[in-house]
């Protein structure tokens, strides 16, 4: 560590817990997807990419950001919710490989629509909390801080209504046993249709969200994708606390990374926790050890 | 002559006429349709490697573009380094630089099954995408390399030149003797394990054979094949670029063997040529937006064709 100023270690945490949980925002809905449909949602990125245009559209004709926000969310769920139910709902009972084909095929097509509706240049959206507090030698964004709260809150929103709602309870069984739900007059087909649409909401939000620190391009997804399975895989496939620790996890060893090496190249980093977590611990780093 | 043996003259008949209309083809065919064959074969090889593990032993690789990439980028350094250059040094840096980076992913990847094979397989090509793409003193970066092409050479007998038909021949003869060495593993005693890996893999391993092991020479030779196209690409088109090396080629890779019919060989092929005719043609209406309608063909393909053309084909004949 010599060389770099203790200060600057202090800023990369920050750096790192607020990436963290954005990408927490992002994988938690790829587990959900995965944990109770068995669905590898190779779309979600395009889901999250999706969200991000609406809302900037939203937010250039009215001004306001959480209606882009709210927007966002509606528009990307109710898309999500017909994909499930066109192109995933015939695919049940299949081979679970099937869904990764057909998603990866959805995720095609979202990509070169929004690069045909949208062209290739950047949109800006404003962030809605301006100011900067002072955090040791630099001026930080409270926006930045504000995210990372907010997307905190979504998530703790939904292992609320995982945990305590009725529809959240009917979800729980669904993944506990498919036939069962179904014989106790919980309408499974409903249900994954709704998980899809949560789930799609959830990437729409992360979009809305990181939108105003680094612009809309189409590829605004991609990176995400890539990350997030690596968190899932990290923290344990389906496993909804483990994919949030792992997020925060990779997220900080890559904010320190980027002390010593460029941005680009931290993103290894991820990598080489995904290699070791496979070579050590295959099951998952945040999960308990199974018998 | 008994049915079994009828059937073998009968492929081994189809197999001549294919051959025989390719041998033909860039004598007759215009400038364009010549290149598009040619890029056809190529990427025909790809698929028909990742058949192996996709179709053989039910092992979804989204991984393929790092073996093709190595390919392409251990052909450059042998037509880079060593004056003057030569083809089969190409290919020999090619496979070795496949074959590395194919046991290191192999090593890891084949730890796990499924969904969990697929992302792994995924994040790694990534991860040499972006050593590729960063690394940009040896291997150009985002500009690629880019190098002459190398005559074709027997020492002491021949040296010429490619022209776009001798290449096209180079080309078939090489993806020829690959379909006929990969016809032969899949249907050697190696390739049935394979397929009893993909039918059900708790009794393979109750039977006494060492999955892993088997799965880690799988892995191997797909990189393998996978990296001999990438040789063949870079000598065609002349240069390395690290597109070739991001997942979107993985993605096609596997929509190949999806349009085609998994686990045919023969499939993959037809796949890629499928791919490629699709895209001229809605390339004139879409121009490169294409892949929306290409994507939309390929998920109804995925939902309605589970076998894939080739699959369909067979299944409406021997009805």
């Amino acid at each position: 560590m010599a060389g770099i100023p203790f200060e600057q270690f202090l800023v990369q945490t920050v750096n790192g817990l607020v990436s963290g949980m954005i990408l927490a925002l992002v994988a938690s809905g790829l587990t959900l997807i995965f944990g109770i449909m068995d669905v590898v949602n190779f779309a979600h990125g395009d889901l999250l990419m999706l969200g991000a245009f609406v809302g900037s559209g939203v937010f250039m004709s009215s001004g306001n950001f959480w209606a882009a926000l709210l927007a966002a969310v509606v528009v990307v769920a109710v898309l999500g919710a017909l994909l499930q139910v066109t192109t995933l709902r015939p695919l049940l009972g299949r081979d679970p490989l099937t869904t990764i084909l057909a998603t990866f095929g959805i995720s095609l097509v979202l990509q070169n629509y929004a690069l045909w509706q949208w062209g290739p240049s950047a949109r800006n959206i404003t962030e809605p909390i301006g100011g900067q507090f002072r955090l040791l030698y630099l001026q930080y964004p409270v926006y930045r801080i504000a995210i990372a709260l907010l997307s905190g809150a979504i998530i703790g929103g939904l292992w609320l209504f995982m945990k305590y709602g009725k529809y959240g309870i009917w979800i729980r069984a669904t993944t506990q046993d498919r036939v069962m739900a179904s014989a106790m007059g919980i309408p499974v087909p409903t249900v994954h249709a709704a998980v899809f649409a949560i789930g799609a909401g959830m990437a729409a939000a992360s979009g809305v969200l990181f939108a105003p620190l680094v612009g809309v391009t189409q590829t605004i997804g991609l990176d995400f994708t890539l990350r997030a399975f690596v968190v899932v895989v990290v923290g344990g496939m389906g496993n909804l606390g483990g994919s949030i620790l792992a997020s925060i996890f990779v997220s900080l060893l890559e904010a320190y990374a980027s002390l010593f090496v460029s941005p680009a190249q931290a993103v290894i980093v991820s990598f080489v926790v995904l290699v070791l977590t496979l070579l050590f611990r295959p099951t998952g780093l945040f999960v308990p050890t199974p018998k | 002559m008994s049915p079994a043996r009828s059937s073998a003259t009968r492929y081994w008949i189809g197999f001549a006429v294919v051959l025989a209309a390719l041998i033909v083809a860039p004598l007759v065919l215009p400038e364009f349709w010549r290149r598009f064959v040619t890029e056809i074969l190529i990427w025909g090889l790809l698929a028909m490697s990742s058949d192996i593990l996709i179709g053989y032993t039910g092992m979804v690789s989204f991984g393929h573009s790092a073996f093709f990439g190595m390919g392409m980028y251990g052909a450059a350094a042998a037509l880079l380094s060593i004056r003057p250059p030569n083809l089969w040094l190409a290919i020999v840096y090619g496979l070795l630089g496949a074959a590395v980076v194919a046991v290191f992913v192999a090593y890891f990847s084949t730890r796990l099954r499924d969904i969990y094979f697929s992302i792994t397989t995924l994040v790694f090509s990534q991860i040499f995408y972006v050593i590729i793409f960063t690394w940009t003193e040896v291997t150009g970066g985002e500009n690629g390399l880019s190098f002459r092409q190398p005559p074709f050479s027997i020492p002491g007998i021949v040296s010429a030149a490619f022209t776009p038909v001798t290449l096209h021949w180079f080309v078939l003869g090489v993806v020829t003797v690959s379909y006929l060495l990969l016809r032969r593993i899949t249907q050697s005693p190696f390739g049935m394990v394979l397929q009893s890996i993909r039918e059900n893999e708790p009794r393979t391993r109750a039977i006494g054979y060492p999955v892993e092991r088997y799965k880690i020479v799988a892995v191997l030779l797909s990189g393998l094949f996978a990296g001999l196209a990438g040789v063949l690409y870079a000598v065609q088109n002349r240069f390395a670029a690290p597109d070739f090396v991001f997942f979107i080629v993985s993605g096609e890779v596997v929509i190949f063997n999806v349009m085609g019919g998994m686990g045919t060989l023969v499939g993959p092929i037809l796949g890629a040529g499928f791919f490629f005719m699709l895209r001229e043609l809605f390339s004139r209406y879409f121009t490169q937006y294409y892949l929306i309608p290409v994507g939309i063909i390929f998920v109804l393909i995925v939902v309605f064709l589970p076998q894939g053309m080739l699959g369909f084909l067979r299944r409406r004949l021997n009805q």
